[in-house]
C-alpha cells in the first residue's frame, strides 16, 4: 500500500510539473511574456521591473525554475485590466463557483446513483427505458442549450425565477439544476453499466442459488462490487463540472471563476488566465490522486497497478 | 549426438529469470524460469523436451529462437551466435527457424484469409515472385493435408486441426532448417492430436529438418523424438533415448512422470508425488526435486546434482541416487516396479 | 473450437460475405437506429450541398425583414425559419454552420485518432522510458478539464480556424493512445503478434498489417463515441464567443447570438441548439450500437 501511495503521488507531481511546464512553453511561444503578461500598454518602467523579477535576462532553463518558483509562492502576475494580483482576483471568485459546484456535485450523486442501480435491477423495464432515455438526453443536450431552455421556460415564459445575477439563493438554483442534470446522468449510465456487468458474475449467481434472499445479494455483493468502478469516474466528473462551471456561469452571468475565465481569455488578460489554469489543473491532479487513493483502499484487488482507464 | 561442431541448434547454459511483483507491498522477486540449461539438436533430428506446466519449456523454446535473450549463457544456431531480438540479422534468421504454437487460432491472424498468412513468411523475406509464393503455398498446403480451397478461408471458420495444419504449413514454407513447436498438440481434440503428431513425424523425416518438441505428454514425445530431455524446475534432469527413458526412467521424478502414464488393463504401482507443486519463486536448495522425492537423502537437500552420465550405460541424469553417490532414503523397491 | 461465434465469423468472411452481413445488419437495425442513421444521411447531405441548397447567403442581410418570425410561429415562406437581429435568414445560416460543424468535428476527430493511434503503438513497441513519458502525457490530459486547456491555448495563440480544429483534435487522443497501447501489448505479448514477430515482420508491418486492422472496430467505435463530443466542445466554445469568429458560423455561434434574443425571438437559437442535440444524440446512439454489435468487450 505504502508503495501504491508513492507511486501515486510520485504520478500526480509529475503531472503538476508537466502543467506547469505547459504553461511556461505556451506562454513563451507566444511572444514576450512582459508583454503578455502586463499588457503592451503598460509603462515601460513596470515591464522593466518586471522583466527583472521575472529573470527575463536570464537564460532559458533558469527561466524555467524561477517560473516554478514564481508558481509555487502564487505571484501569477497581475491582471490587465485593474492590476490588482491575479491569484488575489481569482481567488475571491472561488466561493461563488463552490456554492454552484458542491450542490451541483451532490445532486450528480443522489439522483444518478440510485436511478442508476434501479434501472439495472429493473432492466427493460419502464423505469429503465427513462432512465436511460435520460441518461442520453442528458449527454446529447449540452449544458448551455439545457441552460438556456431552463431560461427560456422557466424564467422568460413562466416568470418563476430569476434568469441571471446573484442577488439570492433563487437564482443558483437554475445553474445547479443545469450542472446536475448532465453529471447524474452520465453517472446513472456508469452505475448501471456497472451494475448490470457485477449482476451477471457467477459469484452473484452463486449467492442467489445459495438461498441468499435477493435483497441481501444485491446489499452485500452486487452494490458493493458495482461501488468500485463508480469511484473511478468520480475524477472524471469532477472534471465535467468544472468544464460545466465555465459555461454554465457565463451562461447565468454568475460571478465565478469560470466566467472570469472566460471573460479574461475574451480579453486575453493572460494572468489571470494562467492562474486559473494552473489552480484547476493543480485542484484535478489533487483530486484524481485522493480518488485513487480511495479506489486503492476500496478494491482488495489494487496490488500497485493503476486503475483501469476512466473510460 | 553428433559433435558439437555439426549441432544445428546448441544452447549452452542458458537462464532467464522474471521478476514478479507480489502483495502489498510490492517487493520484486526473481522467478528463475529458465536455470542453467543446455541443449543441443542435430540437423534432422528431434529433441523432445518434457515437464509439467511451469517448469520453464515454453520460455527454453523462446530463448533458442532469440524472442527473447538469456539472462546468462548463449544460443548457437548453425555455428553462429545469435543476433539480439529485433535487429535486422535476426530477422532474417527467421526464415531458417519457425514455431509452431500451442493455441493455433491465437497464433493466425483472424482477419486474414489463411492463404495470405501461410504466404505472410515469404512476403516478409521477399522470397520469389508473386506467382511463385502462390505456388509455393499450394505446395506447402497440400504437404500439411490442408485443401486448395482452403486458402481463402478464415481461421475461425476453420476446424482445430486444420488451423494447426495452417500454422504449421506457415512454418513451413520457407523450408526452415529447425522448428520448435510448443505443445502443438495439446490445445487440439484428443482425437486429431495423433493426426497433427503423426504430421509433424512425417514431415520432419521428409523435411531432414531439425526439431525441438515441447510438451507435457510423454508418449507424444516418445513417438516424435530421437531424444528426449525431461524438465524440473527450469533445469534438465534426465537425457535420453526415449523408449530407454520411458522403459527404465533413470531420474526418481522421469519414474514418477512415466508411473502416470496409464496402460488399459495393466495395475502398476504409480509413484504418488507428495508436497507442493513446484514453484519457481521459491525454488529447494540442492536438488530441487528433493521435497517431492520418495528416495531423498541429507545429500540431496544440500547438493545440487550435475547432469552427466551414468556410469552403468551413460544415460545422463542429475540425480545424486541414480549416480550412487548416495543410498536411497527409503522404499527403493516400490521405484523398481514400475 | 466452439469459440466461433456468428459476428466474428461474418466479420471476417469475405468481402461479398461481409457485404451481405453489413446488409443483415442493417435490416435488423432498431427503428431509433435507423431515424438516427437517417438524420446523419440527412446532415451530410446538407454539409456537402451548403452552397446549393441555401436560400439565401449565410451573411445577406435583409433590413427589412429584421427578426421575422419562422413559418412554424406563423412567418412568411420567404424565411421559413424566421430571420435574425440583422434581417439574414435563419435556414441558410444554420445550413452553413452544419457544415462547418461537422467539418471541424470530422477533422478533429480524425486528426485525434491518428495521434492518440500512433502515440500509443510507439509506448507499446518501445516499452520503457518512451512508454512512461506517453502515460505520463496520458495522464496529464486526462486529469485537466478539456475545455480549460482548449481556453488557455486560445487566451495565448488568439484564434484561427486551423488552430482551432488542431486544437480539437487533441480532445480524447488520451483515448485512442489508451486503446492502441493496451490492446497492442496484449497482442504482442500472445497470440498472432508475437507470431508475426517470430516470422521476422518489422513494426511497420506488424503495426499496420495486422494489429491495426484487430484494433480497428475498437478504435470506429471510439471515434463515434468522440465524435459527438467534439461537435459540443465547439459549439460550447463558440457559443462563449471562443470558437468561430464572425463573420464565420458555427451552431455554437449562432446559438450564443441568439442568447442575446432569448425573450423576445428564441427560434434565432432554438433551431441550431435542436441541429446540436439531434446530432450529437444520433451520433453516440449509433456509437453505442456499433459497440454492442462489434465490440462487446468495450464497456
Amino acid at each position: 500500500m505504502l508503495h501504491y501511495l508513492l507511486s501515486r503521488l510520485l504520478r500526480a507531481a509529475v503531472s503538476i510539473i508537466m502543467v506547469v511546464t505547459f504553461v511556461f512553453v505556451v506562454l513563451r511561444m507566444s511572444g514576450d511574456p512582459a508583454m503578455v503578461i502586463m499588457g503592451a500598454d503598460a509603462p515601460p518602467e513596470a515591464i522593466d521591473a518586471f522583466r527583472k523579477s521575472w529573470g527575463l535576462d536570464q537564460p532559458l532553463w533558469i527561466q524555467y525554475f524561477s517560473f516554478f518558483e514564481a508558481v509555487f509562492s502564487g505571484e501569477l502576475g497581475r491582471s490587465m485590466r485593474d492590476g490588482r494580483d491575479a491569484m488575489a482576483v481569482v481567488l475571491e471568485r472561488v466561493p461563488s463557483t463552490l456554492a454552484l459546484t458542491m450542490p451541483a456535485f451532490l445532486v450528480n450523486l443522489i439522483v444518478g446513483v440510485p436511478a442508476g442501480v434501479y434501472a439495472a435491477l429493473h432492466r427493460n423495464s419502464l423505469i429503465d427505458r427513462c432512465v436511460m432515455v435520460m441518461a442520453v438526453t442528458g449527454f446529447a443536450v449540452p449544458s448551455f442549450i439545457l441552460a438556456m431552455l431552463l431560461v427560456l421556460i422557466l424564467s422568460v415564459n413562466l416568470g418563476w425565477l430569476p434568469s441571471a445575477g446573484q442577488d439570492s439563493w433563487l437564482n443558483a438554483i437554475l445553474p445547479i439544476a443545469t450542472m446536475g442534470f448532465g453529471g447524474a446522468a452520465l453517472l446513472a449510465r456508469f452505475t448501471r453499466s456497472a451494475m448490470l456487468e457485477v449482476l451477471g458474475q457467477p459469484y452473484i449467481r452463486t449467492a442467489s442459488a445459495k438461498g441468499l434472499p435477493w435483497s441481501a445479494v444485491v446489499w452485500r455483493h452486487a452494490l458493493q462490487n458495482a461501488a468500485i468502478p463508480t469511484i473511478t469516474i468520480i475524477g472524471f466528473m469532477l472534471g465535467g463540472l468544472v468544464a460545466g462551471a465555465v459555461v454554465v456561469e457565463s451562461v447565468f452571468s454568475w460571478p465565478g471563476v469560470g466566467r472570469l475565465l472566460v471573460i479574461s481569455v475574451a480579453n486575453r488578460d493572460l494572468a489571470i488566465v494562467q492562474a486559473i489554469v494552473l489552480m484547476i489543473a493543480i485542484t484535478m491532479v489533487a483530486a484524481n490522486m485522493i480518488v485513487d487513493v480511495l479506489y486503492g483502499l476500496v478494491d482488495p484487488r489494487m496490488h500497485g497497478q493503476a486503475r483501469p482507464a476512466r473510460r | 549426438m553428433s559433435a558439437g561442431t555439426a549441432d544445428l541448434l546448441e544452447a549452452r547454459d542458458l537462464a532467464r529469470s522474471y521478476t514478479v511483483r507480489r502483495g502489498l507491498l510490492g517487493r520484486p522477486t526473481a522467478v528463475r524460469a529458465v536455470d542453467g540449461i543446455s541443449l543441443r539438436v542435430a540437423r534432422g533430428e528431434t529433441l523432445g523436451l518434457v515437464g509439467e506446466s511451469g517448469c520453464g519449456k515454453s520460455t527454453t523454446a523462446r530463448l533458442v529462437l532469440g524472442i527473447e535473450p538469456p539472462d546468462t549463457g548463449s544460443v548457437i544456431f548453425d555455428g553462429n551466435a545469435m543476433p539480439p531480438s529485433g535487429t535486422a540479422a535476426w530477422a532474417n534468421l527467421r526464415r531458417r527457424m519457425q514455431m509452431v504454437y500451442q493455441d493455433p487460432l491465437a497464433a493466425l491472424d483472424r482477419r486474414l484469409a489463411v492463404g495470405v498468412q501461410i504466404a505472410e513468411p515469404l512476403d516478409i523475406h521477399r522470397i520469389g515472385t508473386a506467382a511463385e509464393r502462390e505456388e509455393r503455398v499450394a505446395a506447402v498446403m497440400a504437404e500439411v493435408g490442408l485443401q486448395p480451397h482452403h486458402v481463402a478461408r478464415h481461421p475461425q471458420s476453420l476446424s482445430g486441426g486444420q488451423r494447426q495444419r495452417a500454422v504449421i504449413a506457415r512454418a513451413l514454407v520457407t523450408n526452415p532448417d529447425l522448428l520448435v513447436c510448443d505443445e502443438p498438440i495439446s490445445a487440439l481434440d484428443v482425437s486429431i492430436q495423433a493426426l497433427v503428431l503423426n504430421l509433424l513425424t512425417d514431415l520432419q523425416e521428409r523435411l531432414k529438418m531439425g526439431m525441438l518438441f515441447v510438451s507435457h505428454d510423454l508418449r507424444a514425445v516418445r513417438q516424435i523424438s530421437q531424444r528426449v530431455a525431461v524438465m524440473y524446475l527450469g533445469r534438465i534432469v534426465e537425457e535420453g533415448d526415449p523408449d530407454a527413458v520411458l522403459h527404465d526412467p533413470a531420474h526418481p521424478y522421469t519414474q514418477a512422470l512415466v508411473s502416470a502414464i496409464p496402460h488399459p488393463g495393466k495395475t502398476t504401482n504409480r509413484v504418488i508425488l507428495q508436497g507442493d507443486p513446484p514453484n519457481p519463486a521459491n525454488r529447494p536448495t540442492g536438488c530441487a526435486f528433493h521435497p517431492r522425492c520418495p528416495v531423498a537423502t541429507a545429500t540431496c537437500r544440500t547438493e545440487t546434482p550435475e547432469l552427466k552420465p551414468r556410469r552403468s550405460d551413460g544415460r545422463r541424469v542429475a540425480c545424486h541416487i541414480a549416480h550412487g553417490e548416495a543410498a536411497a532414503a527409503r522404499a527403493p523397491a516400490l521405484l523398481e516396479t514400475c | 473450437m466452439a469459440d466461433t461465434t456468428s459476428s466474428t465469423a461474418a466479420a471476417g468472411g469475405s468481402p461479398m460475405a461481409r457485404l451481405r452481413s453489413l446488409l443483415e445488419r442493417l435490416n435488423r437495425m432498431p427503428i431509433l437506429i435507423t431515424i438516427a442513421f437517417l438524420w446523419l444521411v440527412l446532415m451530410l447531405t446538407i454539409a456537402v450541398s451548403a452552397d446549393l441548397i441555401s436560400p439565401y447567403g449565410f451573411t445577406q442581410m435583409d433590413l427589412r425583414n429584421r427578426l421575422s418570425l419562422p413559418v412554424f410561429m406563423g412567418g412568411s415562406w420567404s424565411h421559413v425559419l424566421g430571420t435574425d437581429e440583422l434581417g439574414r435568414d435563419v435556414l441558410s445560416r444554420l445550413i452553413t454552420s452544419i457544415r462547418m460543424s461537422l467539418l471541424i468535428a470530422f477533422g478533429a476527430t480524425i486528426i485525434g485518432a491518428v495521434i492518440g493511434v500512433m502515440l500509443g503503438f510507439v509506448a507499446a513497441h518501445f516499452r520503457g522510458i518512451v512508454e512512461q513519458a506517453v502515460l505520463a502525457l496520458v495522464d496529464f490530459s486526462a486529469a485537466i478539464p478539456f475545455l480549460v486547456l482548449a481556453l488557455a491555448v486560445l487566451a495565448f495563440f488568439g484564434n484561427s480556424l486551423v488552430l482551432f480544429v488542431c486544437l480539437l483534435g487533441f480532445h480524447a487522443w488520451e483515448r485512442y493512445a489508451r486503446i492502441a497501447r493496451g490492446l497492442a501489448i496484449s497482442g504482442r505479448m500472445h497470440g498472432y503478434a508475437a507470431a508475426v514477430h517470430q516470422l521476422g515482420a518489422s513494426p511497420w508491418r506488424l503495426y499496420g498489417r495486422h494489429i491495426l486492422p484487430n484494433i480497428a472496430s475498437t478504435l470506429i467505435v471510439s471515434m463515434t463515441l468522440a465524435f459527438p463530443e467534439i461537435i459540443l466542445l465547439e459549439s460550447g466554445l463558440s457559443f462563449l464567443g471562443l470558437g468561430i469568429q464572425p463573420p464565420g458560423t458555427s451552431l455554437g455561434n449562432m446559438v450564443g447570438f441568439g442568447r442575446e434574443y432569448l425573450s423576445s425571438a428564441p427560434w434565432i437559437m432554438l433551431a441550431p441548439a435542436f441541429v446540436i442535440t439531434a446530432t450529437a444524440l444520433c451520433v453516440s446512439l449509433l456509437g453505442d450500437w456499433l459497440r454492442d454489435r462489434l465490440d462487446p468487450t468495450l464497456s
